[in-house]
């Protein structure tokens, strides 16, 4: 089992590499480049912008030195915030955008999952109905509108009672300054939850291994945790994987609405700058904790099906 | 007086489905008495394990049910869910007919097997697993101890069908509903099964109820048969007289179905014409007058009621004395 675990990790150096090398070209297909402001440079001031930073070399060999330099642990300096190469940019805002999106999952899974589950279990009545319909809202509704209106109502509304919590900033990641955008930033998550983790336990209780449970006698209580739940949780956690590397990797609406410092803005304002640097680098670090995300999933399929372990 | 351990009387499940309900079961009464061994035959979808299906309480979320099934003083289709898992699995077991499906993929088998004796028993783990691992031998398991630390996927189709007997047998049930136990095993496993069940029939009294298609298993084992079509019982009585004089004209076909040895090999094997009906679109009169070969006006129009006339069974040209 150990050796297929190292063998899908280094499964996972030529996928990076084939992220790397499209990112690479993409960027330089679309049109612009990281010099064009709204005040057109000098063609002077251009072409020695364009040598310092090497883009007057044949693209190839700008491929080469980035990997060269990536090998190294150097993402290179950034084209736009110009006093920070990416890698420091990365540095400051990863830990940021990860603690949130790791508060985010865990805030999902603890509220989303008992929703699901005993939304099954009592299948069709008014507590299932409220708690799907509430799911189908979660979904539908953007994070950009509830984080609007949670700032309304905390920020605005509440304001001067104890309720109030800080509409905005980061301070430092004071705990009151976090709440809502880790709420805002987990509630679509507890919705897909929710849905999956009920659809999945309500087709596990129809399996027949369910009924030769109740057939034994033992009470329900068992038959759902010792029976239905290791199934029933097989799909809530393929769902996690991709999830938690996307919450992980920062959000721009969340991170912009609350002047959060992660590098979720990074993946929007590097690409409308052109800053190829950021965006590469912001983008190896996402496909990364997807790669070690699915990684993780695969580990805990494992764990919950033996079929899996002998394989 | 032979005591009736399993009594149901006026049974009827019905299932509200998005096309309306559907009758599952329709007025079924059957008993199995003390130590006996009562077949149940029919063709798929005629109710038969449906009706146990309703016993065990284990219908799906929209079958309802009428009628009563009196089971060691206990209606077992009014008892709460506490009182039936005081029963199941302990004085009332069934063996399910889907071996490949009917095992908790995720748990050894060994624990599916004592988790039933702690609950009913009290067991320690200890004691649950010597006990398990003797009945585990006692189905043919071979290797029981190893066997037992095993997950279902590891064990042939043969052999989680024994596991879900030895589940079944673990607490030595006063009753077991067999639903086509010896379906998935080879011929030489199937005999030794049906050994051990006549073998817990005669020494310990243990009574049975077994589902099946295979007329042979019910010539074997059973002591009484009752025939179902269409969610009705049509013909119930002794074995040897089902096999030797059948009243019924569904059972004469039954029977007819059944290749013998000494039919020549290029013989044609007879069959029932058509195919049991729709339950939400029962015919009117004798659900089998589509396919009856004697059928006559009345039986279009009148439903016969299951009455005495060489056996008991559901068909006008036996009732000879009009009531």
């Amino acid at each position: 089992m150990w050796s297929y675990f190292a063998r899908r990790l280094l499964i996972g150096i030529p996928t990076l590499l084939a992220v790397v090398l499209f990112c690479f070209f993409l960027m330089r297909l679309a049109p612009g480049g990281p010099f064009d402001g709204e005040a057109p440079v000098p063609p002077e001031v251009l072409a020695n912008l364009r040598a310092r930073y090497h883009l007057d070399d044949p693209l190839w060999r700008q491929f080469f030195s980035y990997l060269g330099n990536l090998l190294q642990g150097d993402f290179g300096p950034s084209f736009k915030y110009k006093d920070f190469t990416v890698t420091e940019l990365i540095a400051q805002g990863l830990p940021v955008s990860i603690e949130n999106g790791l508060s985010a999952i865990i805030l999902a899974i603890l509220i989303g999952l008992p929703l699901g589950i005993t939304a099954a279990l009592a299948q069709n009545s008014a507590r299932d109905y409220a708690v799907s319909g509430l799911a189908m809202v979660g979904i539908v509704i953007p994070t950009f509108v509830t984080g609007q209106l949670l700032i309304l109502a905390f920020g605005v509304w509440l304001k001067g009672t104890p309720f109030q919590l800080p509409a905005g900033g980061w301070n430092d990641g004071a705990f009151l300054n976090r709440i809502l955008p880790v709420t805002v930033l987990a509630l679509p998550f507890v919705a897909y939850i929710a849905r999956i983790s009920r659809a999945s336990m309500i087709e596990a209780l129809r399996t027949n291994f369910v009924r030769t449970a109740r057939a034994k006698g033992l009470p329900y209580r068992t038959v759902v945790l010792r029976h239905a739940m290791k199934a029933a949780l097989t799909p809530v956690i393929t769902f996690l994987g991709p999830a938690t590397a996307f919450l992980l990797t920062g959000s721009m609406v969340i991170e912009t609405i609350f002047q959060i410092p992660g590098i979720g803005r990074y993946f929007v304002q590097g690409a409308l700058n052109r800053d190829y640097t950021l965006v590469m680098g912001v983008t190896i670090v996402g496909a990364a904790f997807v790669i070690v995300a699915n990684l993780i999933v695969d580990m805990l399929y494992a764990v919950l099906d033996p079929k899996v372990r002998y394989e | 007086m032979t005591q009736r351990i399993l009594d149901i009387s006026g049974l009827n499940v019905r299932f509200a489905t998005e096309d309306g309900e559907v009758a599952a079961v329709s007025d079924v009464s059957l008993h199995v008495n003390k130590g006996e061994c009562l077949g149940i035959v029919g063709e798929s979808g005629c109710g038969k394990s449906q009706t146990f299906m309703a016993v065990m309480g284990l219908l799906a979320a929209n079958g309802k049910t009428t009628g009563s099934a009196r089971f060691g003083g206990i209606d077992l289709l009014k008892a709460d869910e506490r009182t039936l898992n005081t029963v199941r699995g302990n004085r009332l077991a069934m063996v399910f007919q889907d071996p490949m499906t009917s095992l908790t993929p995720h748990m050894r088998v060994g624990r599916q097997l004592t988790e039933v004796l702690e609950r009913h028993r009290g067991m320690d783990a200890k004691a649950a697993r010597a006990e398990a691992i003797a009945m585990m031998a006692r189905v043919q398991i071979p290797e029981p101890e190893r066997r037992f630390a095993m997950h279902p996927h590891e064990l042939s189709g043969g052999l989680r069908q024994r596991i879900v007997l030895a589940m079944a047998l673990l607490c030595g049930p006063e009753l077991v509903i067999a639903d086509e136990p010896t379906t998935a095993l080879d011929v030489t496993v199937q005999a030794l099964i049906l050994d051990l069940m006549r073998e817990l029939k005669e020494k310990h009294g243990t009574s049975f109820v077994l589902i099946t298609h295979d007329l042979g298993v019910v010539a074997g084992l059973a002591d009484r048969v009752a025939v179902m079509y269409a969610g009705r019982v049509v013909e119930s009585a002794g074995v040897r007289e089902i096999f030797a004089a059948p009243r019924h004209p569904y059972t004469k076909g039954l029977l007819a179905c059944t290749p013998r040895l000494t039919d020549a090999p290029t013989a044609v094997l007879p069959t029932i014409p058509g195919q049991p009906p729709d339950l939400q679109k029962l015919p009117p009169g004798c659900s089998f007058h589509p396919r009856c070969a004697a059928v006559f006006d009345r039986c279009r129009a009148e439903r016969p009621a299951l009455a005495e006339g060489g056996t008991l069974n559901a068909c006008f040209l036996n009732h000879t004395v009009a009531a």
